[in-house]
């Protein structure tokens, strides 16, 4: 038992030491040596993938890493490979192939060792000089379609962000609304824009013809994009800032609202499709292969064209759940196919795409939501953008780290070799596949499978991608005690000041013998990051499958997990036991189950759009908050603490914060609001409750200062009506029909059928220890 | 405001009459009624009067009609009934300008048009007439009568041509039997051109010494003398006769082109008539010098015609009150007061008597034609047509056939009721309308109101009459301008921008004190468009390019068109700018539809109409719909294929321009082309929404910016309506079959014109389709809807009335060649797009060959068959005739470019009667002493006419030139350019230096006044004797041989004569 404990805390340290080094976190940190047990296990092992976690104590290097020289493997010298210093040769730990050391590192001995051979450097970062430096770029497509006001916010907003953007950026402007224009930047004098019509859908190459980009003389057969040929002719549209920002600050300063007049009963016309197209051609046709970042602002959904969500009738309103799931939603499968199309080609060419949506109403989210989660763009969704939500999130894109640069990276490319027992399933995240075939695919598929690589257009420092492996060392072969396996992750990417470089990092972990081992495997389990992956998973299916299917997968693998770690005699619900290393897992479940990403109920399509695309892709501390959010408790009682998600932390005497990551709820009890509508925080013998009040406020701010996209703030109190916030986030203990048989006075009854932690955790048991099952 | 106008006439005019009627009354009273109170008014008139009765009385019982004037009471309540009568606008012009009894000319010249004058043998003819006895009894073959009996004085005429043959034309059998007086001068003294007694001349005419090949013996009558029979060289033409190397006759040997192919038989064996070849440049094998032909001075020369009805018309006003006369000839100044009927700078009409039946009018194969020029606008001493306005109702319109109200309507059962004169449907008079009528049955404020008494007005229209039942808004102005290499390079970029500048502050309106409506927007285009947003709110233009030409739109609706006074500052910057932005361009290639498109979808968007001004350089070869190849192909010239030349490439352009009209979206196109540009195709638009096409071919800027802009300044200033729709209505009997012009038609009925300006006509022939009566004559209206520059809807209407006749002679004086010219060719270039050019120009002489024989067989006393007879009224039809078959479009040299033809083809079709005038026959004028303020006479248009010694200024409507003799006087020379010395003279000039000398003065004020008249600038251009470019200038010299081929008039008119004398036998 205590040997057990220690191992817990020794499992725990090793965890967190592992995320901090590598910004890996696995399912099971022992691995089930063979296929059939790892699949008796349930959960897959699997990891979540931190490529950009920020190590401020990491200096790059600034050479090029070292290959294995075979072919189809490629793997990168790594800490973990046998060195044979006299010899100079190297083992590559992968495919065993051994390598010669290159004539640079002829000075090399044991205790002369090169950074990548160090075992603290198991993730390491190169510097590589590829080619000339290309420059980053911003593409603004911005919808004219706005009320006066929300223009206006905008306009600022932009304008302020050219003072953000690094002054070597390139910066393209492309306005829409009933037409689209995109702006010659370089012009002295007369304005000049190329407009389109929005509702014609035109190929890459008409596009890129009809904006001059292409020198007839000089255009590939078969269309194939030519290279941009005259700095001068592309340079037309994307401009770099330092040079611009005056001219670019008149021309956003002008923008007037979309001219065509709006007949009553009508939307406005709103071409988002075509902007959108002519936005990706634009760049594919001048700078493929090049990190750039298409910044789209819209104030509705689009209303014509290819990729309209809509039509511009008032009186037919956007499509909702209901009309999905009857099949009435005339626009979506069309339009879907439109946006997939353009974002698998923004994809190819590395370039992302970021959707800053602010609108009372939907505007389409559901169906352009491929383009931000295929590109890793961002997706940021308001009322207005005249509010602070909208005007800090998107300041907080150009956010700076320590070094002054920015938190953004370009055209990366996730490669991952593994040791022959284990194989590639696939991925979940933003990410696209680039169909690398190798040695390590598996052929289940998870995910985004069947590849190697993967291509992620654009990165932050929280990008997280979850991968799913599969053991295929059959039963029959054991390996060897002490046997180990390793993932070698390579992550290649346009740092935000324009160098490429090489991120490489190889982990290992212990195989283990399922049957005899099984009490290490199960302490060797993180829940945390198995929550999330499975909720990965689950949002995965989501998107392709009924909401209850996906629902009853996730109960029936909670169920198995239970049946295969918990404690307990059959048939007696009473008996059952979880280990600690399991023990919060369930309830992560029951959270995810209620949670926005597989519950549509209450939800907007566009909001569940919204949700997912945050969910895939954050790294475990906000994924978790996203699944199970995090409350905080405030009273004279003592300092300010953690409480259970349960309505019967609501307390008249107290003062909640919420943080649901999209929002941040602070929830003032009864008696408090009271005291606070009598003003006795203005009372200098009062205060004590001023500061009080004042803490949750500013723990709150301190959150608001680094969450991406920036969360709805919301000010409540006991009985006001966005006190829903917190209501249906809160485990359900106390409900109207329960109220009186607690016969307490804690807390607050919730109005609400949904079940309980309680009632589900019951079931649980009760179908865990079932021998029917 | 206009009865104000009206009412002192009235008053005055009444008094006038009255005392006509006392003096002269006695007789006349009883049988004529009042209205003809114009004839009346002077004591000669009753003289024509009896023996034109033939004329006039026809319109006897018309006026009455209308008027209802009883003869009983008219006796008793003179005054009375001579004020009603008096108050008609019919009498207003006559008596109100002579003084009644003592003055006869204006009376002789009213009645000019009728044959009288004409007869009169008196070398007075005009003071003689009133004192001879009316020749009155048989006006109906009038001619062939008078040729008779003065036979003195003909034959010299004739003879002069022929006697001095026989060195060639020894054997000829007929010749002999020639009289051989040789009086050559007094030949001349008769019909020279300056000669006083041209009338005379012209009535003898008709026998022009037309020798008989064949039977030489019938033709002996009285004149055979004349001609001279078969000459052995060219046998088939006895007309030329020889008068063999005759000092007084220095023509040019004009070898008779007729004679040659058809070698030595005898007879006319082939009726046909081989164009080309037979006028063809004569290779003159036959020892052409010696031939002597005939004499050029004794053919009818249209100096002499013109000359005449100058000096008769134009002194005194017409006044249209009087049906079926005919006006004064287009080259006449006079001056118009409308009585009733439109006025002739409105409508002009081929003839003034109209055939009664389908079957006469088949006969006299005289086409039925009105030219009508609805917009024109008219001297400053003529009032424009008032404008009327009948309430919100509309105006007052027949039931059944919608004719608008007009003096033709007459009003019945006391004023309640009116009943169309076009198809006599009854028709309730609105009870805001309603009038008493008056004893004679007329309405009391028949003279205050100008629907009642005018033959032009306007009505306001109201919203029934708009589109869309909305009132329209004031239309725009597009400027559409090529920015591509050649357009830059040319200059065209930089003068256009500059010009608008201030061009724009001239943009038409009514009212002159006030700015103009007209909003203005602005397109670059080279194969993309840039449109500009200049909305007076911005500090800079906005350009915004569309390159999508594939499927034009319009980029931006705010601030495209706007006013030019809210925004001038940004429009003048974007000018300043556009030629600086282009200055380096390099793209060659253009686009032309999708401009028009653009322009049509920007006044779509505005939903106004107005006129796109597209200033295009090259043929649009640039990938977009409307795209062109070059298919200039010399080699289809003169074969049967040639007529695909004119034909558009596509259907594109005639859907394009259907849309166009159906927006009322006019274009007018300025070429500035340095090779062939498709004028054919690009032409469509401009050519069917009622626009102009110019062209500059290899435009620079030095030598043709003043012509450009001056067109442009025109162009743009002119007044002019959009969205205009016409409708000619007649009485039962005939109607409009077939239209002339710029415009399109839907259906049969209505001429829709995106846009009318003032110089543009539309022509009309009409047809029977039932029998004419005599007694009501025939009317017609013409109504046009149109939006004006300020945005009102208007209907402007023309009435006119001609005469019937069941005489064919009739007919035949009351014709109006020019108008007949300007028809045919009308007709004949538009045949051209489905005809081989041969077979329109044999349609087009077979024609004048079956009118001119129909009179000989029909009006003319029998007479020789040799001889050449023709009617007063058409006895230039051949030389005019000529012109139109020698023009380029029918008859092309070889330097004559297909787009040149069919440049030429489109612009004759608006031609108003005086520009087809000068353009096939242009004016020629010899600077000798130009002083005072009348205009030297001109010259018949031959080389022969030039003397070596003169400067000479030739118009051609499009061109003008100064030719300078190379022995020209010294003073002469530096009276003109400065220098005395003829090497010295820069014939690359365009202007003339402004010397301050008297000749140079009053020759630039000819020079500009000359310019004001015509619709289109025309260029000086110096042409020195013995230069190269004297070649274009004798290309003008009409009467000549053509290089292309062309006849001379001599020979052309030995050919007619063949022709009808095929005919006839």
């Amino acid at each position: 038992m205590r040997e057990w404990r220690v191992a817990m805390a020794t499992y725990q340290e090793f965890i967190q030491q592992n995320e901090d080094r590598d910004g890996v976190r696995f399912s099971w940190n022992l691995w089930p040596s063979s296929r059939l047990e790892a699949t008796r296990l349930v959960v897959p092992v699997s990891c979540l993938f931190t490529p950009l976690k920020e190590r401020p104590d990491l200096p790059p290097v600034q050479y090029e890493p070292v290959l294995c020289s075979r072919a189809n493997c490629k793997a990168v010298l790594n800490p973990l490979c046998q060195v044979d210093y006299r010899a100079k040769i190297w083992a590559c730990n992968f495919c065993f192939q051994r390598n010669p050391f290159p004539p640079s590192y002829a000075g090399i001995s044991d205790v002369n060792q090169p950074a990548e051979l160090m075992p603290q450097f198991s993730t390491i970062e190169y510097i590589v000089q590829r080619g000339p430096p290309n420059p980053l770029i911003f593409l603004y497509v911005v919808d004219t379609c706005l009320e006066e006001e929300d223009l206006q916010a905008l306009k600022e907003s932009l304008q302020m962000s050219l003072s953000l953007l690094p002054p070597n950026a390139l910066v393209g402007l492309i306005t829409f609304g009933r037409m689209v224009q995109v702006h010659e930047l370089s012009c002295e004098g007369i304005a000049k824009s190329y407009v389109f019509r929005g509702t014609k859908e035109l190929s890459s190459k008409q596009i890129q013809e009809m904006l001059g980009l292409t020198n007839p003389s000089a255009t590939g057969p078969q269309g194939r994009p030519a290279a941009p040929q005259d700095p001068a002719v592309t340079c037309r549209f994307l401009q770099p800032v330092h040079k611009v920002d005056m001219n670019l600050t008149d021309l956003l300063g002008e923008l007037q609202r979309d001219p065509w007049p709006v007949p009553q009963g009508k939307r406005p016309l709103r071409s988002t499709g075509i902007a959108l197209s002519i936005a990706v051609g634009l760049l594919e046709g001048t700078f493929p292969n090049t990190g750039a970042r298409v910044m789209m602002f819209m104030g509705g959904p689009p209303t014509q064209g290819p990729g309209m969500v809509v039509g511009d009738e008032l009186k037919t309103p956007i499509r909702s759940w209901h009309d999905i799931t009857k099949d009435n939603a005339r626009h979506l499968k069309k339009a879907t196919k439109y946006y997939d199309a353009l974002a698998n080609r923004a994809a190819s060419n590395g370039h992302s795409i970021d959707i800053y949506a602010c609108a009372l109403d939907q505007t389409g989210l559901l169906e352009m939501k491929c383009l931000s989660n295929l590109t890793g763009g961002h997706i940021a969704m308001g009322d207005s953008f005249n509010t602070s939500l909208f005007k800090q999130t998107f300041q907080r894109v150009f956010s700076k780290d320590h070094n002054g640069e920015f938190r953004m990276a370009f055209g990366g490319t996730l490669e991952v070799s593994t040791s022959r027992e284990l194989k590639v399933s696939g991925a979940i995240g933003p990410c696209v596949s680039l169909n690398a075939k190798g040695p390590c695919i598996s052929e289940n598929e998870v995910g985004v499978g069947g590849t190697t690589q993967w291509k992620i257009c654009s990165l932050s420092p929280s990008t997280t991608l979850a991968l799913y492996f599969e053991v295929v060392n059959q039963h029959n072969a054991p390996i060897p005690q002490g046997g180990r396996g390793a993932v070698q992750f390579v992550t290649q990417y346009q740092h935000s000041n324009t160098q490429r470089r090489i991120r490489v990092t190889t982990v290992a972990r212990n195989w283990a013998d399922a049957q005899s081992q099984i009490q290490h495997i199960e302490s060797s389990f993180d829940q945390e990051a198995s929550a999330v992956i499975m909720a990965r998973l689950g949002v995965f299916r989501a998107e392709s499958e009924e909401g209850p299917d996906v629902l009853r997968w996730l109960d029936r693998q909670l169920i198995r997990l239970c049946q295969k770690f918990g404690q307990f005699n059959k048939d007696d619900p009473t008996s059952f036991k979880l280990s600690e290393s399991l023990s919060l897992y369930p309830q992560f479940m029951f959270h995810l189950r209620r949670s926005p990403f597989l519950q549509v109920f209450n939800n907007s399509p566009d909001e569940c759009s919204y949700y997912r695309h945050h969910f895939v892709c954050q790294n475990l501390t906000q994924s978790l908050i996203m699944i199970q959010p995090i409350l905080y408790s405030y009273s004279f009682h003592g300092p300010p603490e953690p409480v259970l998600l349960d309505s019967g932390s609501i307390l008249p005497d107290r003062i909640l914060l919420m943080d649901t990551f999209f929002q941040l709820v602070i929830y003032h009890g009864e008696t408090i609001a009271q005291w606070r509508k009598a003003g006795y925080q203005e009372q200098p013998e009062y205060e004590n409750f001023k500061h009080l009040l004042v803490a949750p406020v500013d723990d709150a701010q301190e959150i608001l200062q680094t969450r991406f996209p920036m969360p709805r703030y919301i000010d409540t109190e006991h009985g006001g009506s966005q006190a829903r916030f917190l209501l249906s986030k809160v485990n359900p203990s106390q409900t109207h029909n329960n109220l009186y048989s607690w016969g307490q006075e804690t807390g607050a009854p919730i109005l609400t059928d949904d079940v309980s932690l309680q009632v589900f955790m019951d079931h649980l048991k009760k179908l865990a220890v079932s021998s029917a099952a | 405001m206009h009865p104000l106008c009206f009412k002192p006439v009235v008053i005055a005019v009444r008094f006038s009459t009255n005392q006509a009627y006392s003096q002269y009354a006695q007789g006349d009273i009883q049988n004529g009624p009042p209205p003809m109170d114009h004839s009346m008014a002077q004591p000669p008139v009753c003289q024509p009067y009896s023996h034109g009765a033939m004329n006039l009385s026809g319109p006897h019982p018309s006026y009455p009609q209308q008027y209802g004037v009883q003869p009983s009471m008219q006796q008793m309540t003179n005054q009375m009934s001579g004020m009603q009568v008096g108050s008609g606008p019919l009498t207003s012009a006559g008596p109100g300008y002579a003084p009644p009894p003592s003055s006869e000319p204006p009376i002789s010249a009213a009645y000019s048009a009728a044959a009288p004058p004409s007869y009169t043998q008196a070398p007075h003819p005009v003071s003689g007439a009133p004192s001879q006895p009316p020749p009155p009894s048989e006006p109906a073959a009038p001619q062939p009568y008078y040729d008779g009996p003065p036979p003195s004085q003909q034959p010299p005429f004739p003879s002069s041509s022929l006697d001095n043959s026989p060195s060639h034309l020894a054997p000829s059998p007929a010749q002999q039997t020639f009289p051989n007086s040789a009086p050559p001068p007094v030949s001349q003294a008769l019909y020279s051109g300056p000669l006083p007694p041209p009338d005379l001349a012209l009535s003898h005419l008709p026998c022009i010494p037309c020798p008989v090949p064949c039977r030489p013996a019938p033709s002996q009558p009285g004149p055979p003398h004349f001609h001279s029979g078969p000459l052995p060289n060219a046998p088939c033409h006895p007309l030329y006769v020889p008068a063999a190397g005759q000092p007084p006759f220095p023509l040019a040997p004009c070898s008779s082109a007729f004679g040659q192919p058809r070698g030595p038989q005898p007879g006319y064996a082939g009726p046909q008539y081989p164009g080309q070849q037979n006028y063809g440049a004569v290779p003159a094998p036959t020892p052409a010098p010696t031939q002597k032909r005939l004499d050029p001075d004794s053919i009818p020369s249209p100096i002499q015609v013109i000359e005449d009805d100058r000096a008769n018309k134009s002194s005194e006003p017409f006044t249209t009150g009087v049906k079926g006369q005919t006006p004064p000839l287009v080259t006449t100044n006079f001056q118009v007061k409308d009585q009733g009927n439109a006025s002739p700078r409105f409508v002009r009409c081929t003839a003034y008597n109209i055939p009664c039946t389908a079957d006469m009018a088949k006969q006299s194969q005289v086409p039925l034609a009105a030219v009508i020029k609805p917009l024109a606008m008219l001297p400053p001493d003529e009032t424009r047509p008032y404008m009327v306005d009948h309430g919100e109702a509309g105006p007052i319109r027949c039931n059944r056939c919608k004719a608008y109200m007009c003096p033709y309507m007459q009003f019945i059962e006391g004023g309640r009721r009116f009943q169309c004169g076009f198809c006599s449907c009854v028709t309730d008079v609105p009870p805001h309308y309603f009038q008493h009528l008056d004893h004679t049955g007329k309405r009391v404020d028949c003279c205050d109101r100008p629907e009642l008494s005018l033959g032009s007005y306007e009505f306001v229209a109201t919203v029934d009459y708009c589109k869309n039942n909305k009132l329209p808004q004031p239309p725009s102005f597009i400027f559409f301008i090529d920015v591509s290499y050649n357009a830059v390079k040319s200059g065209m970029v930089n003068i256009v921008c500059q010009e608008l500048k201030t061009l724009l502050d001239y943009l038409p309106r009514e009212n002159p004190e006030a700015d103009s409506v007209v909003r203005v927007g602005f397109v670059t285009y080279n194969k993309v468009l840039h449109f500009y947003n200049v909305k007076s709110s911005l500090a800079q233009p906005q350009m915004m390019v569309v390159s999508d030409v594939s499927d034009m739109f319009l980029p931006l609706l705010d601030g495209f068109l706007v006013n030019v006074n809210d925004s001038r500052m940004v429009i003048e910057s974007l000018l300043d700018q556009i030629p600086e932005m282009f200055a380096d361009t390099r793209e060659t290639e253009t686009v032309f539809g999708p401009v028009i498109q653009a322009g049509l979808e920007a006044l779509k968007a505005a939903d106004c109409a107005g006129k796109l001004f597209l200033f295009h350089s090259s043929l649009p070869i640039a990938e977009a719909p409307g795209k062109l190849k070059n298919r200039e192909d010399k080699k289809l010239v003169g074969t049967d294929k040639e007529k695909s030349l004119f034909q558009p490439q596509s259907g594109f352009y005639s859907n394009l321009s259907k849309e166009c009209v159906a927006q009322g979206c006019c274009v007018d196109l300025f070429l500035f082309p340095n090779q062939y540009v498709d004028v054919a195709t690009l032409g469509v638009v401009p050519v069917s929404t009622g626009g102009s096409v110019y062209k500059y071919t290899y435009f620079q800027a030095e030598m043709d910016r003043e012509r450009f802009l001056n067109d442009l300044r025109r162009d743009v200033q002119k007044p002019m309506g959009f969205d205009a729709v016409m409708r000619v209505r007649t009485s039962t009997g005939i109607r409009a079959t077939d239209f002339f012009g710029s415009f399109f038609m839907s259906n049969t009925t209505d001429v829709e014109l995106a846009g009318l300006d003032c110089d543009k006509t539309v022509t009309v022939e009409f047809r029977h389709d039932d029998k004419l009566s005599e007694d009501t004559g025939a009317l017609m209206q013409c109504a046009v809807l149109y939006t004006s520059c300020s945005g009102q809807r208007r209907l402007r209407v023309h009435n006119m009335a001609v005469n019937c006749c069941s005489q064919l002679a009739d007919l035949y004086r009351n014709c109006e060649t020019d108008t007949i010219i300007n028809f045919f060719s009308k007709y004949a270039y538009r045949s051209l797009l489905n005809t081989p050019t041969k077979t329109v120009r044999d349609t087009l002489v077979n024609q004048c060959a079956q009118i001119l024989a129909c009179y000989r067989k029909n009006c003319a006393s029998p007479s020789s068959a040799g001889q050449l007879i023709l009617p007063e009224c058409m006895k230039l039809l051949p030389v005019y005739l000529n012109c139109v078959l020698k023009s380029d479009v029918l008859q092309p040299g070889a330097d004559v470019s297909v787009d040149d033809r069919a440049y030429l083809r489109q612009l004759l079709s608006c031609m108003d009667v005086s520009e087809s005038h000068v353009f096939f026959y242009p004016r020629l004028l010899p600077l000798v002493k130009l002083d005072g303020g009348s205009l030297p006479m001109a010259v018949r248009n031959s080389e022969e006419r030039l003397s070596k010694g003169g400067v000479y200024l030739l118009e051609t409507g499009l061109y003008l030139f100064l030719w300078v003799g190379a022995n020209a006087q010294q003073e002469l020379l530096s009276n003109i350019f400065g220098t005395p010395t003829f090497s010295q003279i820069d014939p690359n000039m365009t202007s003339l230096p402004e010397l301050d000398n008297p000749f140079s003065q009053r020759l630039r004020e000819i020079i500009d006044s000359f310019r004001s008249q015509r619709s289109r600038y025309m260029k000086l251009m110096v042409v020195k004797q013995e230069d190269k470019a004297e070649l274009i200038f004798k290309h003008f010299l009409c009467e000549d041989k053509s290089a292309s081929g062309g006849a001379s008039y001599v020979d052309f008119l030995c050919h007619m004569h063949k022709e009808i004398r095929q005919l006839l036998s």
